[in-house]
């Protein structure tokens, strides 16, 4: 039993032969494509220098690590600056920059800090440590936050006293409808986030779609991003919005249950802050009572200040609304570039801006 | 966000599972999934199995876009 | 002067590059520092020889397919055989962690001594300096080393021209996955194994059928993108590549995936690409596949004239987007 290929060069040529003639039925399409890991994949295939002029891709705030709040960042960087704290983190997070400095920066300086693959890297790391304190940083969207989830639980039950997460997830479709409420924003569709999707099944959308955008739910392969652009722009010039779900192989309509069931064991939905946007309600996540010993902020008393700072001179959230190209902030390229970002979207492995910068899509 | 791979399911030891990525062995926690076999291709994220990959619907998926594909551009 | 501290990010790649740019080289080299060869070539009257330094810090010190003693070795060696020069003796500086086996010290060793023995090297002249346990990951080793340019070759990155061929020598990304298999941390193991190996016998090779090949050189860290970038900023050109047409093994294109890493920027041990006019490109290609360290070398792309970017490529769905120099260091994405 082996994978199908979803990269077939022929079979990508006629989808794109396909949108060329699709497109012609159409003035403008403004696809936005809420998923960092869409931006970055769309990007390295150079899709942009191959799709017809009328239709635009966007990058939407699908970046969790973008979305972040500088806050969240500085407390991270100041617990680590406890010689006692070991920090974990995925590797996104360490040069993202705070509101001055970075874990990159703490980390060269001396603190402990370690990237690891799972969050289950940390239970290990807390038992291989006894006499340390260990904090895991955990961001990302639904599609993260149920690993983070049956990781609080297996600590829990295992009793270890020496670990704490620091919790930043945030959900992706009360995004989605701040968006489409902001008067400033043309988009004419949606490629809805895959994985993220194979967690929380279709029904989250059907809010948006019901609003008339078109929305394809879209895999990251070649063929499937393509193809994801192709039933858009073909919804949009017959008029119609539904929901279309193109990466069926992995995303079920009611997504993972199992998943799901433990995500809410664990949190509670609340507020949150998105880096360059402001607060969206009920787009976070925060650990419940009954997990409280495992919630660093309860543990170091760091409270996620409901701030947006960003630092100076940065348009990251005029970047992550979709209301400028990466390329039209006056930054871009100049004082900000990838060695020495401004923002997170320039640090950030699918920051937009890095995109733009490394691909010049 | 977020990057996922499928990995080929080649042992289980309760819910924590081996897998191979084109010759590469991870561990993948496969307490989010049921029925999970070996042989199965899994979705791996942040060290979890989140998905299990549909062959099926897979070959189902690409003869429809060779369908889409065939329809002329007229409507 | 912007870099206030040495980061990890300073040792490869895009930091290892600003590195050089802003403290580096305006310490040595006040006006510049001329082009970047992996050898500098000097004349004594009648001779050209060629001569290169090189650090090696790998850890772990052993690994599939090599350790470090071999890395040392191959790594001055191949920096030579990049400027056509045949290897005639390398020095051997040691910096050693109190507390190494010395067992262990001697079976590195002598992996290095084999690589000198098998490309007729000397190993001239060294230094040891040991220092106290946890400032050595073990230990580290430079060579230098010096070579004896062959006649009638004279090779440049700044020499590619507009309509050459890039040849790469092999399949990309294996040393780098096996060493990134080994760090406990990402939580794999790979059945990858290190190409590390010696590129004498292959470049001579080349340069016997091709004299006139334009330029060499090896991917290290920074994988194929650095070489690349670096070959294209030298020459004011832009280089071309097609992605169907870059050897990519699968088990390096599943880490990557697993990763989230770009094939292109990942270190190889045992790779080059050459620069050869098109008119060569057929001898050039039977020369290195006669021979067992160039057996699946081919054609990845074209120079052509300069554009905004050093690198282009053209991806498997017909796209085109510019190759960037890698970070300089490697983080794994769960995003």
């Amino acid at each position: 039993m082996n994978l199908l290929n979803f990269s077939d060069s022929n079979t990508a040529s006629q989808i794109i032969n396909k949108i060329n003639i699709i497109a012609k039925k159409i003035e403008t399409a403004h696809i936005m494509e809420v998923c960092g890991t869409h931006t970055m994949e769309i990007g390295r295939l150079g899709i942009r220098s191959i799709l017809p002029s009328n239709i635009d891709l966007i990058s939407g705030p699908g970046c969790p690590v973008c979305v972040t709040s500088a806050s969240y960042i500085d407390s991270a960087i100041e617990l680590s600056e406890n010689k006692n704290h070991i920090i974990v983190t995925f590797g996104d997070m360490i040069r993202v920059p705070g509101t001055n400095n970075s874990l990159d920066n703490a980390r060269a300086k001396g603190a402990d800090i370690r990237v690891v693959v799972s969050p289950l890297n940390a239970i290990s790391i807390a038992k291989e440590n006894p006499d340390k304190e260990i904090i895991f940083l955990a961001v990302g969207f639904e599609t993260t936050a149920p690993a983070t989830a049956r990781a609080i639980q297996l600590a829990k039950n295992d009793k270890i006293k020496n670990l704490s997460f620091f919790v930043s997830h945030k959900l992706v479709p009360p995004a989605l409808l701040a968006l489409i409420n902001d008067p400033m924003l043309k988009i004419s569709a949606f490629l809805l986030p895959g994985h993220v999707s194979a967690i929380i099944g279709e029904s989250p959308y059907i809010k948006v779609v019901k609003s008339g955008y078109p929305c394809v739910i879209t895999g990251f392969e070649p063929i499937d991003i393509l193809s994801g652009i192709m039933l858009t722009c073909e919804m949009i010039a017959n008029k119609k919005f539904a929901l279309i779900n193109g990466y069926s192989r992995i995303v079920k309509p009611n997504g993972n249950q199992i998943a799901l069931k433990t995500v809410y064991d664990v949190f509670d939905i609340c507020d949150s802050v998105w880096r360059g946007i402001g607060i969206i309600p009920q787009s976070g996540l925060k650990i419940k009572k009954q997990y409280e010993e495992l919630d660093a902020a309860k543990r170091f008393s760091v409270l996620e200040k409901l701030d947006q700072k960003m630092p100076e001179k940065c348009l990251c959230g005029e970047v992550l609304k979709g209301r400028i190209k990466p390329n039209k902030c006056p930054s871009f390229s100049k004082s900000c570039t990838p060695q020495h970002p401004l923002g997170p979207c320039m640090v950030s492995s699918e920051g937009s801006c890095a995109a733009y910068f490394k691909y010049g899509c | 966000m977020c990057l996922a791979v499928p990995a080929k399911i080649i042992s289980i030891n309760g819910t924590n599972a081996k897998v191979d990525i084109m010759g590469n062995i991870s561990f993948a926690d496969i307490s989010l999934l049921s029925d999970i076999n070996i042989g199965d291709y899994v979705m791996v994220h942040a060290g979890f199995a989140i998905q299990k990959y549909d062959i099926a619907e897979a070959e189902e998926t690409l003869k429809l876009i060779s369908e889409l594909l065939k329809v002329s551009g007229e409507k | 002067m912007s870099i206030k501290t040495i980061t990890l990010s300073h040792g490869s790649g895009k930091g290892n590059k600003e590195l050089l740019e802003e403290v580096i080289f305006p310490a040595f080299y006040p006006n510049s520092p001329g082009i970047l060869e992996d050898a500098f070539i000097f004349d004594i009257p009648g001779r050209r020889f060629a001569f290169t330094t090189d650090s090696f810090v790998v850890t772990p010190l052993e690994f599939p397919g090599g350790d470090i003693g071999k890395l040392a070795a191959c790594g001055t060696i191949n920096d030579l055989a990049m400027m056509a020069a045949q290897p005639v003796m390398l020095s051997v500086s040691l910096i050693l962690e109190e507390g190494l086996d010395a067992s262990f010290l001697t079976k590195m060793l002598k992996s290095l001594q084999a690589v000198c023995v098998s490309n007729n090297t000397k190993i001239a002249c060294g230094d040891t300096k040991v220092v106290e346990k946890g400032n050595a990951d073990g230990m580290f080793i430079n060579t230098s080393g010096i070579g004896i340019v062959k006649v009638g070759v004279s090779l440049s990155v700044a020499n590619a021209k507009i309509g050459d061929v890039v040849i790469l020598s092999g399949g990309i990304g294996l040393h780098g996955i096996t060493i990134l298999a080994q760090r406990k941390n990402l939580g794999f193991a790979s059945s990858a194994v290190s190409d590390c190996c010696s590129l004498f016998g292959v470049t001579n090779a080349l340069l016997s059928a091709v004299p006139n090949t334009r330029a060499m050189r090896d991917a290290t860290r920074g994988g194929l993108a650095a070489i690349l970038y670096e070959i294209a900023e030298a020459s004011k050109t832009t280089i071309k590549i097609f992605e169907e047409a870059i050897p990519v093994p699968d088990v390096v294109r599943g880490a990557c995936s697993f990763l989230g890493l770009d094939p292109l920027h990942i270190a190889n041990e045992g790779r080059f690409v050459a620069i050869v006019p098109n008119e060569e490109k057929e001898k050039a290609l039977a020369a290195l596949r006669a021979h067992p360290d160039g057996k699946e070398a081919c054609i990845i792309g074209y120079v052509t004239q300069k554009e905004k970017f050093p690198v282009l490529l053209k991806t498997i769905v017909g796209g085109v987007r510019p190759v960037e120099l890698p970070p300089g260091e490697l983080l794994p994405r769960i995003c």
